[in-house]
């Protein structure tokens, strides 16, 4: 690990202003000078000791009063940056209202690593395609000039991405984020002025065509300092399913969440969305129209599971995630109805 | 680029300044010869750094001492009290839950956070609470049976 310093701030103001101390440094290149936030620190800490990264001043953000408080009323759920994974997890309004963020906070990690992540830190967590995070791979995301993931031969791809994959192959490494863009949450961010604002879900990821060096919005200094949810409706149906190699602490091949407003068995209201689809998470819009306003039978549930699956590009190692992805599509369809 | 942090582990105060990039398991390790906690992976992975910051279970490969400041760590040292051995200990003794012993200390910490908060656990309970520690040993199976042992023997 490269040497820097360690700052405690104390509050947003604080912290932001560090970090904006060395706003125009280089954070992914050797000669890094810049400075950047650390919550639960896992994901940070992954890229320092690969030297991914090479911050100057690690700003921990942990501590700072006020960020570690999760509620909800009438308007939704409200859960500071600092909430840890194993206290979403533990929290009764998001048991009993929020069945598919439960079920897919509960799968992230494990139980020592939910312990230690915060909700934030899960949310701007850089992707784990192993090309990105081997120092040895200058990709696409790392300013090279190829996607060692693509290659039909030598590309180790089984994980990767089978939608939006034209450059950058790799996948979102939260599975969380799945089921938070399911439920339209948004993101509260503070920028180096000061200034909050709201940044829905769906705005907050960027692809690869948009911008390959980024998998956010998030400027150094913007600082994450809470995401809230809107409250489900009462006939509101949640569904949530990850699929992974192994039977425990895995990343996900396919997740899938789907959050539905039902009328009897007719389908209001309806957001699909795919995780380890695309490199960033997405919506299967095209999916959802099959099945909005309609009752939600096996055909349907069929057509739509196919349906989301029209564009897919598979790699050369993983063309079993269209079958999964159809498979748990309709499964999760078929359970809500 | 350092810093002056303390430390409770197991139950004794421990001022120390340290470098901003020094992981709690070398400060465990190499400044208190706190042995018993096992680095494995060093990516956070396989769970043989596994101790308690504040109660809870987490990967001390993971977390810098800075981070640690003011929190009360207990590791696999502290477990046993006057003498007498935590029944995990006592249960991999009995149920013959190590083989190579490298993944031991870091279950047992695992599992004795686990068993605060579910006295009374089933089999796939017990698994699913060990998902984030691997035995390559593959011995999972006695591993479980001692922590059955224990979770019976804190019950009487």
């Amino acid at each position: 690990m490269n040497k820097f310093s360690w700052y405690e701030a104390k509050s947003v103001e604080d912290a932001v202003k560090q970090v904006n101390n060395t706003v125009s440094e280089e954070l992914y290149l050797p000669s890094g000078k810049a400075a950047i936030f650390k919550s639960g620190g896992i994901d940070v800490l992954d890229l320092v000791k690969e030297g991914l990264i090479q911050p100057k001043t690690i700003v921990n953000v942990r501590n700072i009063p006020g960020l570690n408080k999760i509620s909800f009323d009438d308007n939704g759920l409200r859960i500071g940056a600092n909430v840890t994974l194993a206290e979403i997890e533990g929290n009764e309004a998001v048991k009993t209202r929020y069945a598919a963020l439960h079920e897919a906070v509960a799968h992230a990690a494990t139980p020592q690593l939910r312990n230690m992540s915060t909700i934030a830190g899960n949310l701007a967590q850089r992707t784990r395609c192993w090309y990105f995070r081997s120092s040895d791979h200058p990709c696409f995301r790392k300013g090279g000039d190829k996607c060692f993931a693509k290659h039909s031969e030598t590309g180790q791809n089984e994980n990767h991405a089978i939608l939006e994959n034209d450059r950058c192959v790799s996948v979102y490494a939260s599975s969380v984020a799945t089921a938070l863009l399911a439920y339209q949450g948004s993101v509260m961010i503070t920028n180096g002025k000061m200034e909050s604002r709201q940044v829905p879900l769906s705005e907050f990821f960027v692809a690869p065509d948009q911008d390959v060096s980024r998998e956010n919005i998030l400027e150094p200094n913007d600082l994450i300092t809470e995401i809230s949810v809107p409250a489900p409706d009462m006939n509101t149906k949640s569904y949530y399913s990850k699929q992974v190699q192994r039977a425990s602490y895995d990343w996900s091949m396919a997740d899938v969440a789907i959050v539905a407003q039902m009328n009897g068995d007719t389908c209001e209201k309806i957001t699909i969305t795919l995780g380890a689809a695309a490199p960033i998470p997405i919506r299967a819009y095209e999916a959802e129209k099959i099945v909005l306003n309609k009752k939600i039978n096996e055909e349907r549930a069929t057509r739509a599971a196919k349906v989301a699956m029209e564009n897919a590009k598979p790699l050369s190692k993983n063309s079993y995630k269209l079958p999964l992805f159809e498979s748990i599509i309709k499964q999760g369809l078929l359970e809500i109805a | 680029m350092s810093n002056e942090i303390t430390i409770s582990v197991n139950g004794k105060s421990e001022t120390h300044t340290v470098e901003g990039r020094e992981l709690l398991v070398d400060f465990l390790r190499e400044r208190l010869s706190l042995t018993g906690t096992h680095v494995g992976c060093d990516t956070s992975s396989c769970g043989a750094c596994t101790i308690h910051m504040n109660g809870q279970a987490v990967k001390s490969c993971s977390i810098l001492a800075a981070q640690a400041d003011g929190a009360e760590v207990t590791t696999i040292e502290g477990l046993a009290s006057n003498g007498a051995l935590h029944p995990l200990q006592e249960g991999f003794n009995e149920e013959h839950g190590l083989q190579c012993g490298f993944c031991t200390p870091g279950i047992i910490m695992t599992a004795a956070d686990f068993l605060q908060n579910n006295s009374n656990p089933t089999e796939h309970e017990i698994r699913e609470a060990l998902e984030g520690n691997f035995c390559r040993c593959t011995g999972y199976h006695n591993i479980v049976k001692s922590i059955q042992y224990a979770a019976k023997k804190m019950n009487a």
